[in-house]
């Protein structure tokens, strides 16, 4: 009797976390239509996630700190991932080509793409022509930017995550929220309830609900473990793809990156064409620099190197390997002078580890694959200003990414430099700028200039260019400071005084201050009275 | 493959300062300007004590941030073209505000790329330095601090802004001006370099965003349990100042006055009321060129 209660009430749960999580669901994706003000306002009234990402924030620059102990070592070790980045792009054409020959002679099948569809395309072919109808993915932020899950299920082909955060992202029917941690917004309770509503196990069975760490990775593991044993291909990121040897390189924690790419009989590597190296001695700083900055790891659990199929006589490995190479909108970051170091990105994630709006925010509000400092510099070039542009203004320009990045992507610099991209007077829509010349302008080029918001620079030019305007405009405020503590101010300098009290100028200007004081004059002047009393 | 070290420390590390001058040009920044005046004023005299003279162009007004950082560039330029004018002789310019500093230093340069001012603004760049860096690194303001009038006990929260810390690499400077005051203790808020939320039209564009940041920062800092909070930019300031002022009107935190660091160090040094601070100072000065006049 009381057995029958139990199962009754559990089943009952069941029904109601999944009808929730459903809701959940339903409100993530109406979110992500939304505009970023919505999205981050949202993010920052959900003390729960302020909390996740808060202490993930402090824990990940609390880890790399503890890695890098010698500033000055740490300095060095920059220059050389700067150098070592700034190589390949300098060489990148080029390096392209060598990698290309070197992997063929390896065995390894090379396709290019340029658009997200043209590669989600050459993915489905390879996939279709083996027969392929299941595929484990491992880790890759380029998947998800050409969006090859949807891609790929509409076809009737399945996809499922083997990364632990990304398995419960799609879970969820999410995007990732950071591009090292995917599931970095969930908290323990919910990911129990998660996995308690929606996974199953390989007889179909419900997962038991569980907040135990340990015993939620062993459920998950048991079921990719399944599924990596049946898959028909595996489909992985690459983090670096050296061009002299014609390896790529995978780094990963969970195993599960080594078993994309060495269960199933067919393997697809998929990779931004920036991501090659020239030689193999550029590995090694390369990868600490990679994992030290990401997860204060001095090296990664697993470090994959994929040289080739599975030779005559061995017994392990794939049978075919492919590796798409995916443009997407680099070609024309490559082109563009002050924009071209977006480039050198490693994707560490350190930048959003330590941008303080995205402690606050998270990865959701930014509504792109890539969030974060990085994700403000890259989006809006492979995805347009007009539909990406709005996150740009969401940056104090406070510098702590730049000092963070590990191979000293300027990233200020190109967020300030997109910001007048996307204010430029010139609109150019994405079609013209497919038209190749030798500098490509970013996508959606003054795509967010309004009338309004160029008025009031002109205005402000004009006051601040002219001595008399600018003292007539001071004087104002300066005389009419009584005006600043009425409240018809504070409504007008409103969102300020939301959570501020209100300025209020003060009694004189400093010009007014400096001028009484005797320190106005002219330097030439001085100088020339002072050489006639010298005489 | 070339190897180059681009942190601002590094960078400043290289920098050369000149010996002391006979003048320099300050430039005050537009929210000194018109919001702590008493910091300028304050800044004037240091310099003036230490046997500088100090010319204040009439014609300076804003070095064209706001716009630079919202990416209207021409609009930016046109109003940097009116400071280059007004600080066109060849002496040093000290800068109230980090911030200002680094738009004058370092993205100058950039911005006059290509132009025919390329050359004016190369120079102006160069001998242009932040308060504390001049303070430090020209007049060694800090190793003769012992003397100071006013040595009587204060807790002081020292916040460098992010552009002082990350841009114009002069965090030290400030520390070694404010540690070096006989009386004063330092304190040092939770995730002290991270930023206030400031950041210029950020603050507008960005409201819940930045209003959020500089709540954690007014809270680290009033948990502090300082009496004062000191920086060398006026945008934080503002910012920290006005929600601290808030919370405080609304009986939801304790009352701490802000300062710029300039006043922190003229009001130690020559006495006065330690407690006198932003409008307090202002009206001083009103009352002294008042009675000149």
């Amino acid at each position: 009797m009381s057995q029958k209660i139990a199962s009754d009430s559990m089943h009952i749960n069941i029904e109601q976390l999944q009808q929730e999580l459903n809701v959940e669901q339903r409100e993530f994706n109406e979110l992500q239509q939304r505009h970023f003000k919505v999205r981050a306002k949202m993010a920052l009234e959900n003390e729960a996630l302020r909390k996740s990402f808060r202490g993930a924030s402090d824990f990940l620059m609390g880890k790399r700190k503890a890695v890098f102990p010698d500033e000055s070592a740490l300095s060095a070790l920059r220059d050389r991932g700067e150098a070592i980045r700034q190589h390949s792009l300098a060489n990148l054409p080029e390096l392209l080509e060598r990698l290309e020959k070197n992997l063929t002679a390896n065995g390894i099948q090379v396709h290019w793409a340029e658009t997200a569809d043209e590669a989600c395309t050459i993915i489905h072919d390879i996939l279709t022509a083996n027969n392929a109808r299941t595929v484990v993915k491992g880790k890759s932020m380029v998947t998800e930017e050409i969006e090859l899950n949807h891609f790929l299920e509409a076809r009737g082909i399945e996809c499922l995550e083997s990364d632990m955060g990304e398995y419960l992202v799609q879970l969820a029917g999410e995007t990732p929220s950071h591009i090292i941690m995917p599931a970095i917004h969930k908290n323990k309770a919910q990911i129990a309830r998660l996995m308690h509503a929606r996974a199953q196990t390989s007889d179909g069975s419900q997962v038991p609900y569980t907040e135990d760490v340990d015993e939620l990775i062993g459920n998950a593991r048991a079921i990719l473990r399944d599924k990596f044993m049946r898959a028909d291909a595996g489909i992985s990121g690459v983090n670096m793809a050296v061009a002299n040897t014609g390896t790529l390189c995978l780094v990963e924690n969970e195993g599960n990156g080594r078993m994309t790419t060495t269960m199933p009989k067919l393997h697809i590597a998929v990779t931004g064409i920036e991501k090659v190296v020239e030689d193999f001695s550029h590995v090694p700083e390369l990868l600490t620099l990679l994992t030290r900055s990401a997860t204060g790891q001095k090296i990664s659990t697993y470090f994959n190197m994929i040289s080739g199929p599975k030779k005559a006589g061995e017994l392990d490995g794939p049978e075919q390997v492919h590796l798409v190479l995916v443009d997407n909108g680099r070609s024309r970051i490559f082109s563009h002078p002050v924009l071209k170091p977006t480039l050198q990105c490693i994707r560490c994630g350190a930048c959003m580890n330590h941008c303080p709006v995205y402690a606050r925010v998270g990865g959701h509000a930014y509504g792109s694959t890539y969030p974060g400092p990085i994700g403000q510099v890259v989006t809006p070039q492979i995805a347009g200003l007009e539909k990406h542009g709005d996150m740009l203004s969401a940056c104090s320009l406070n510098g702590a990414c730049g000092e963070a990045c590990p191979v000293r992507i300027p990233l200020p610099e190109l967020i300030r430099e997109l910001r007048a991209e996307a204010v430029s007077p010139q609109f150019t829509d994405a079609a013209a700028v497919s038209n190749a010349t030798a500098v490509q302008e970013v996508m959606g080029r003054g795509a967010k200039r309004t009338l309004g918001e160029s008025l009031i620079w002109r205005g402000w030019a004009l006051t601040h260019r002219f001595a008399p305007l600018y003292r007539i405009m001071t004087t104002a405020m300066t005389r009419g400071r009584g005006l600043f503590r009425s409240k018809a101010a504070a409504a007008l300098l409103s969102p300020w005084t939301d959570s501020r009290s209100t300025p209020q100028p003060a009694r004189r200007s400093l010009h007014e201050l400096a001028k009484a004081r005797g320190v106005a004059g002219q330097y030439q002047n001085n100088t020339a009275d002072k050489r006639g009393d010298n005489a | 493959m070339t190897e180059q070290n681009t942190t601002a420390a590094a960078s400043r590390q290289s920098r050369v300062y000149p010996p002391k001058p006979e003048a320099v040009y300050l430039l005050g920044t537009c929210l000194v300007d018109s919001f702590y005046p008493e910091a300028g004023m304050d800044a004037i005299a240091l310099l003036q004590h230490a046997g500088i003279e100090v010319i204040f162009p009439q014609s300076q007004s804003c070095c064209g941030q706001p716009a630079y950082n919202s990416g209207y560039d021409e609009q930016a330029r046109a109003v940097a073209r009116t400071q280059l004018q007004a600080f066109a002789a060849d002496i040093p310019v000290v800068v109230m505000m980090g911030s200002c500093a680094g738009m004058v230093h370092k993205e100058y340069p950039k911005l006059f790329a290509g132009q025919p001012e390329e050359a004016a603004a190369i120079a102006l760049a160069a001998r242009s330095y932040e308060f504390s860096e001049f303070m430090v690194n020209v007049l060694q303001l800090e190793q003769q601090l012992a003397q100071a009038e006013d040595q009587s006990p204060l807790t002081v929260a020292l916040h460098t802004s992010c552009s002082a810390r990350r841009g114009m690499g002069v965090a030290a400077e400030h520390k070694a001006l404010v540690e070096n005051l006989p009386g004063v203790q330092v304190v040092e808020p939770e995730r002290v370099a991270e930023c206030c939320g400031f950041g210029g039209t950020f603050a507008v564009k960005q409201g819940d965003i930045s209003a959020a940041m500089a709540a954690d920062k007014a809270s680290a800092i009033a948990a502090t349990g300082c009496q004062r909070l000191v920086s060398g930019d006026c945008g934080c300031l503002m910012n920290i100042g006005g929600t601290l002022d808030k919370l405080q009107g609304e009986k939801q935190g304790p009352e701490i006055p802000v300062q710029h660091l300039a006043s922190l160090l003229y009001t130690r040094l020559n006495g006065g009321d330690g407690s006198q601070i932003s409008q307090k100072r202002s009206q001083q000065y009103n009352k002294k060129s008042g009675d000149k006049a």
